[in-house]
């Protein structure tokens, strides 16, 4: 590994030094493409941040796929519906990896306004991985677009050796994720124990 | 539009066997509707679409309403050995459920006309009438109705789930529905929240 101080002074000199992971990682940060799926009015905000007036493309994710089989980003863009879930989840199972989920909009990441209802899913992190979570309802495009930049910053972050390298770098690490099956009131099971946990809360007296 | 009670002789009078009520709706907007018994709704249905002078030929809407049991208590003035006393007395009414049809009518631009129709009761004959063999329209509002609610529409042609998936039992839109217990935390809870809040977490001294 090079010092970093010596790639600055190389770098004034005109000597431009790099690692082979460093590399990698700042091409797919900047060739992210996106699942072309939505699921509700989020979805109208994601086609409004591809238009020109916000215009995705300048990050480099404007080639929203129409197959899974060529997406590295699953945008969960709207309410996730109980009847809708499993069909998420393989969808997310379809992509190849390395793949990234940005859950966008309250509904997305908590239910929403229908967290109290009977077939909405508190969350699409109950079953998938996700990324970057994105508040709003719906969220502006600048906050897609935001959540575009924090992926990246991720991404190029990541290492791909040692201990913390990403899941599909490592054999061990599950490569599918359960998809849930429909029961007489809930899905069967109701969330995903591997990838996420409920929150221990206490009440105050 | 002619008045309800104008429509309801009208009626009467051309499909046989129709025996109609007139609700009314005390509420601001007054949208007073009609009652049909399900055995003449789609004979009363036909008569309103094929009418030259009525011409309600697009049904907008179909929604359900559940009524469930409910007891209430009446004070009544009764005059018992020359005395005059009031008396509580217990009315239990049965449930029943409720589908209620907007109509319009394009060609003359009138409309809506209210058409409400009620099941038997509301566990095992919650049978009514489909009335899309007239209106197309109603097909899958019809469904919604049945899926959510579990009115049994005769003679639809396709009555099956829309909204829930295939294996899902019970009917979520019903008053005594009962919620799988997914229960999460809430910021601010209260009320029926609160209470399941208190049942789903323990309080600081009970944990420490």
């Amino acid at each position: 590994m090079i010092d970093e101080g010596l790639k600055n002074e190389l770098a004034k000199q005109g000597v431009f030094v790099t690692s082979l992971q460093e590399l990698y990682n700042w091409g797919r940060s900047n060739s992210v493409w996106p699942l072309s799926f939505g699921l509700a009015c989020c979805a109208i905000e994601m086609m409004a941040a591809s238009m020109a007036r916000f215009d995705i493309s300048r990050f480099g994710s404007e080639v929203f796929r129409p197959s899974p089989r060529q997406a590295d980003l699953m945008i969960v863009a709207g309410t996730v519906t109980k009847k809708m879930a499993p069909q998420v989840v393989r969808l997310y199972n379809q992509m190849p990896e390395p793949k990234y989920v940005i859950a966008m909009g309250a509904c997305a990441i908590s239910g929403g306004p229908f967290k109290q209802g009977y077939n909405v899913l508190k969350g699409i992190d109950r079953f998938l991985p996700v990324d970057v979570h994105i508040p709003g309802c719906p969220p502006r495009p600048e906050a897609l677009l935001h959540a575009l930049i924090t992926l990246q910053k991720k991404i190029a972050g990541e290492s791909l050796t040692g201990p913390d390298r990403r899941r599909h770098l490592d054999p061990t690490a599950p490569s599918e994720f359960p998809v849930p099956e429909f029961g007489a009131h809930d899905l069967v099971p109701p969330r995903n124990d591997a990838v996420w946990r409920p929150v221990p809360l206490i009440r105050p007296t | 539009m002619k008045s309800l009670a104008q429509l309801k002789s009208e009626i009467e009078a051309a499909v046989t066997g129709a025996r109609l009520e007139i609700l009314p709706n005390p509420a601001v907007p007054a949208q007073s509707s009609l009652r049909v018994d399900p055995a003449q709704a789609s004979a009363v249905a036909r008569f309103l679409r094929d009418t030259p002078q009525l011409q309600f030929d697009f049904c907008s809407n179909v929604t359900g309403v559940d009524w469930p049991e409910r007891t209430e208590k009446v004070k009544l003035k009764q005059v018992v050995d020359g005395a005059e006393q009031e008396i509580e007395e217990t009315r239990s009414s049965l449930g029943f459920l409720e589908v209620v049809y907007h109509l319009y009518s394009v060609a003359l631009k009138d409309g809506p006309l209210i058409l409400r129709q009620r099941t038997v009761n509301r566990s095992d004959d919650c049978r009514v009438a489909s009335l899309t063999p007239i209106w197309r329209s109603c097909e899958f509002q019809e469904r919604e109705v049945f899926d959510l609610f579990g009115v049994q529409f005769t003679d639809h042609p396709d009555l099956r789930r829309i909204l829930m998936w295939d294996g899902f039992v019970d009917h979520p839109m019903r008053k005594d529905y009962v919620e799988p217990d997914d229960y999460e935390y809430e910021p601010t809870p209260h009320d029926e929240v609160l209470e399941r809040a208190q049942q789903h977490y323990p309080t600081q001294e009970a944990s420490t």
